[in-house]
């Protein structure tokens, strides 16, 4: 579990780091290097211990570390957002909130239904949540690191002060949860922004590229949220099938036992050596279920991380990336505003000079703009092919590995099944 | 073994003594005065007793019996012990039961005349050589148990005659009169509760055509014969007091058989399926007429297979070696029904037949060509196949002439009372209900500890089965679920890789999707196989094990009903006494009629 939880954020810092590199040739990796060294869970609440490596002569020393909780992350994103000056940016996606709903609700389900089955049965589904709650653990802190990582990454993200305040202060920041008002000035900022997006779809866009950035952007956005609700419930689904195995193997097992115990005084020995191949097959069966739900379980949690994990980071970065473009379009219309509002300014011979400037800060602006998204965005492309391919690659291997292993598994479990046959056909003669 | 053998005896032993202490509550109160008039009825049990338990089983418990008799108590143990080994191995065929004859004809035996006694080994004797040879066929290893027991059967012998030897002597005195008295209602009890086997060959000596039955299971040498033999053994389900007993005795030994037989040896069987003569195949489901008066209809085909020389000649009633028939399913269930009438009565277990499903066959009525319906075809089609070649390893059941016409006669009568909503549905129903009332009414004292423990690991195998079941069929469900959600990011992983700008990744994606398809395939073939090879296996054998619940409580109910005759007989009985006691000379005689009959029914 360790090391597949460890691989994805390296993989995908690597992904990142790539691409930077070409951009920002005077940053090496190891200026300003990242990770969450620690974390712990205290009820609901989870705190990231934040390790930072830098050689930056901005930071006052080399070496720190500082706790940070999920809420933290959080309004480090929401400054970003706010920030106008990174608007031609994509921001990197906010790690997603920890949520252990889930494991908690299945394990309260497995404690209700603990007299329905045996205890053996109980003790392996209970593992069984226990490794997901686990996963699920490392997973949410592998998120948060990512987003620390591409923030450090990128030339001009970690430069911000927020984000150093973020890294340095070893204080707490003090961040609450956005209170009632917040949330509703947020919902109506997001409202706001829908309307806007559809009202701007019309938007005529100059510059052909953005135009079909866009469209593809939307496409993406809607047919990867598809994938990777499809790719979860497969995972799910996967998972389901490997807890089945369980049940399966214990009610072998104690299939086995039945056959073996209460038989025996009554029969004569030809039924009982019968019996006793039963109980043999039997359990060898159940044996060979267990090991296959390990591998069944192992598949699943592999195209979890590999897949469903990749499809759903890409689905928020292009969210982000939509935003940004959503930025851009609103800049655009500012601008073209800007002109009419020049244009009538003209007209009447009034204000010139104050429509004048304003046209030209919203041409600024949005040209500005438009030149970073576009860096942007391809570099999004590379980073995004980059980050499919590895995955995609490491999926394929796995799966093959896990095929491979099964299949094994199998065969072995037939042969030995079948030399038992033969075993107890010969012991008769 | 030995050891675990053991305890059936002494706990026959004793249990006759509280029964006594319920016999003496009746008798109590006319026992001094009736002591004289009562030797002679008490007697009078005993000798048909005798007759029936006494064929070959017991010719050689009733030799020993007359040797002590002769040369009485200087019997030497080596000489007892080698004389039942030698018996015990020719009877081998007859199953463990045997333990606890020896006490019953012991013990049942002093109060029986001397004259009676002498006369009737020898030609019991007889009888058995004559049966003899054939109980050798039987396979070794039954008899390999045999000799386990017999350290105990002789340690029976050897102590129960002395005590009725003394008793026959001082036959004067009252308190041990009253033992001797008794016996004969206990040692049926004992002989009945939990040893049928005292009744079953007893059959042999009125030749009645069941006897034979224990015979066809032992060899198959015989087969020929029976088949002639095998229809009047149709039991009777009015209490005729001949014919009953008879079929009900065998019952319990025979599920006992059974139990053992069918469970185990059929999971071998199926294994290493050489072992059944008749290769039956159904195939070629086909649906005839239309709309709601449409059935399927399947093509049955049968194979002698020969295996070996002896086989060959183990159904030769068949009158060709391959045949072909059409039959609709209804026939098929209408056979189940006939064989379960004829035997599961007896306490055989007859083979569960696939269920009616009134839903699937609407689809199928309704449907013209449809995947799930040709589904639905093809299961049913498959547990027809397996509830056939069922009937046709079971020894008894092979030779059934219903099963042979089932087989073989180009037409049926059609079955009728098959059907889901006939008349004969409803009866089924109400029959139902009663026999569920009955379980829960009728309690049964366990009191053969085989058939205890047998229970109760049905038991826990039926619920073990059943669970494994639920959770094969939840495996089964959402491996389905797998594959559907396969399918579906199959789909959304083509339209990403559709929209895909890099053309690499976009067909990689695409590929993916192709895999995706291809990965869904095999979910979804494997959740078939799980389902037809697991799912359904499981199933069949919760339905075997039902059936073997049905035979468990039509033991239970046979034992019943015997303990109901037992009380009446007892009433009867001291009925007849107060009237002799009274002097009424005229209703003697209907007495005497009346305990006649209930000692029938007794028996």
């Amino acid at each position: 579990m360790m090391d597949g939880l460890d691989d994805s954020p390296d993989l995908l810092a690597e992904d990142e780091n790539k691409p930077r590199t070409e951009s920002v040739d005077l940053t090496k990796d190891d200026t300003l290097s990242i990770d969450i060294s620690d974390a712990l869970s205290e009820r609901d609440r989870v705190k990231f211990t934040v390790h930072t490596k830098t050689t930056l002569p901005d930071f006052r020393e080399s070496e720190f570390s500082v706790v940070r909780q999920h809420e933290e992350f959080i309004w480090l994103h929401d400054r970003f957002v706010e920030n106008e000056e990174y608007g031609g940016y994509i921001i990197p996606p906010a790690p997603p909130r920890p949520d252990f709903d889930a494991s908690r609700e299945k394990l309260q389900k497995l404690g209700e239904g603990e007299g329905t089955m045996t205890k053996e049965e109980f003790t392996k589904m209970k593992q069984e949540l226990e490794a997901e709650y686990l996963a699920t653990f490392k997973k949410t802190v592998a998120m948060h690191e990512v987003f620390l990582q591409r923030l450090a990454a990128h030339p001009a993200f970690r430069k911000d002060t927020n984000f150093r305040v973020f890294l340095e202060y070893d204080q707490d920041l003090s961040v609450r949860l956005k209170n009632k008002k917040e949330k509703l000035g947020w919902f109506i900022k997001s409202m706001s922004q829908s309307v806007d997006e559809v009202l701007l779809s019309n938007q005529k866009d100059a510059d052909e590229f953005f135009e079909q950035e866009k469209g593809f952007l939307v496409e993406y956005h809607n047919r990867i949220a598809q994938s990777t609700k499809c790719a979860d419930r497969m995972t799910k689904m996967h998972k389901s099938v490997a807890d089945s195995y369980i049940k399966l193997s214990t009610g072998l097992g104690s299939l086995a036992t039945c056959e073996n115990t209460e038989l025996d005084n009554y029969l004569p020995s030809s039924v009982r050596g019968a019996s006793k191949e039963t109980t043999k097959v039997f359990n060898k069966v159940s044996e060979c279920f267990e090991k296959s739900r390990k591998l069944e379980a192992r598949v699943s949690s592999d195209e979890d991380l590999k897949l469903s994990d990749t499809l759903r980071y890409y689905l928020r970065d292009t969210s982000a990336a939509k935003d940004l473009l959503y930025r851009r379009t609103r800049a655009l219309a500012d601008y073209e505003n800007a002109n009419k509002d020049l244009d009538k300014a003209r007209a009447k011979n009034r204000n010139v000079q104050q429509a004048e400037q304003a046209q030209q800060r919203a041409c600024e602006k949005y040209e500005h703009l438009s030149e970073l998204a576009k860096s942007e965005l391809q570099d999004f492309k590379k980073r995004r092919v980059g980050a499919f391919r590895k995955n995609l690659v490491e999926l394929a291997e796995l799966e093959i590995k896990h095929a491979k292993a099964l299949n094994q598994l199998y065969r072995n479990c037939i042969a030995q099944l079948k030399e038992e046959g033969r075993a107890a056909k010969a012991q008769p003669q | 073994m030995a050891d675990d053998r053991e305890p059936p005896p002494l706990f026959d032993d004793e249990k006759p003594d509280k029964k006594e202490e319920e016999d003496d509550l009746f008798a109590t109160p006319n026992e001094a005065p009736k002591e004289e008039v009562k030797d002679e009825p008490a007697s009078l049990p005993t000798e048909p007793a005798q007759d029936k338990a006494s064929e070959d089983l017991f010719a050689a418990d009733d030799d020993l019996f007359g040797d002590k008799q002769e040369g009485p108590v200087e019997v030497d143990t080596s000489k007892l012990r080698r004389k039942l080994t030698e018996d015990v191995d020719d009877l081998s065929p007859i199953e463990e039961p045997k333990p606890l004859i020896p006490t019953a004809a012991d013990s049942g035996k002093p109060p029986q005349s001397d004259a009676a006694a002498k006369k009737e080994p020898p030609k019991e004797k007889e009888k058995a050589k004559e049966v003899k040879p054939a109980y050798k066929e039987e396979p070794a290893n039954v008899s390999t148990d045999q000799p386990l027991l017999k350290p105990m059967k002789v340690s029976v012998d050897l102590h129960t005659p002395k005590p009725a030897q003394n008793m026959q002597e001082e036959s004067a005195a009252p308190p041990q009169l009253e033992v001797v008295d008794e016996p004969p209602p206990e040692m049926d009890i004992s002989g009945e509760g939990e040893e049928v086997d005292l009744d079953s060959p007893e059959t042999e000596g009125p030749s009645s055509p069941a006897k034979m039955e224990p015979d066809s299971d032992s060899s198959p040498l015989e087969a020929p014969p029976m088949a002639e033999v095998l229809p009047p053994a149709k039991p009777v389900t009015e209490e005729k007091p001949k014919p009953t007993p008879a079929p009900r005795k065998p019952s319990m030994e025979k599920s006992k058989e059974e139990v053992g037989y069918t469970s185990f040896a059929q999971i071998e069987e199926e294994e290493s399926g050489d072992q059944f003569a008749l290769d039956i195949k159904v195939h070629d489901p086909g649906k005839i007429g239309d709309g709601m008066g449409a059935y399927m209809s399947y093509k049955v085909t049968t194979q002698c297979l020969d295996f070996g020389e002896e086989k060959k000649t183990s159904i030769p009633a068949f009158r060709r070696p391959s045949m072909t028939v059409t039959r609709r399913f209804s026939d098929f269930l209408g056979l189940h029904e006939k064989l379960s009438q004829k035997h599961v009565h007896i306490g055989r277990i007859v083979p569960p037949a696939p269920e009616k499903s009134v839903v699937g066959m609407t689809k199928i009525k309704m449907s013209k060509e449809d995947t799930s319906s040709t589904e639905f075809v093809e299961k049913r089609r498959a547990l027809l196949e397996r509830f056939l070649q069922r009937i046709s390893i079971h020894p008894v059941l092979q030779m059934d002439p219903d099963f042979r016409d089932f087989l073989e006669q180009d037409e049926l009568p059609r079955a009728t009372s098959t059907s889901a909503v006939s008349g004969a549905g409803v009866l089924r129903l109400i029959k139902g209900v009663g026999d569920t009332l009955s379980k829960v009414t009728i309690k049964m004292d366990e009191s053969d500890q085989w058939f205890e423990e047998k229970q109760n690991q049905v038991e826990a195998l039926d619920q073990q089965l059943k669970k494994l079941h639920a959770s094969v069929e939840a495996l089964v469900t959402y491996r389905k679920e797998l594959g559907i959600s396969t399918a579906a990011f199959a789909k959304s992983t083509a339209m990403l890789s559709n929209s895909e700008e890099h053309t690499a990744l976009s067909r990689a994606l695409s590929q993916l999707a192709e895999v995706e398809e291809k990965i869904e395939q095999v979910h979804l073939e494997q959740a078939d196989n799980d389902f037809f090879l697991l799912s359904e296996l499981l199933k069949d054998y919760i339905g075997i094990i039902q059936a073997i619940r049905i035979v468990f409580h039509e033991r239970v109910k046979s034992f019943h009903n015997w303990q109901n005759a037992q009380q009446t007989l007892a009433k009867k009985r001291e009925a007849e006494a107060k009237f002799k006691q009274t002097g009424k000379t005229d209703k003697i005689a209907h007495a005497q009629e009346e305990i006649r009959e209930w000692e029938g029914k007794v028996e």
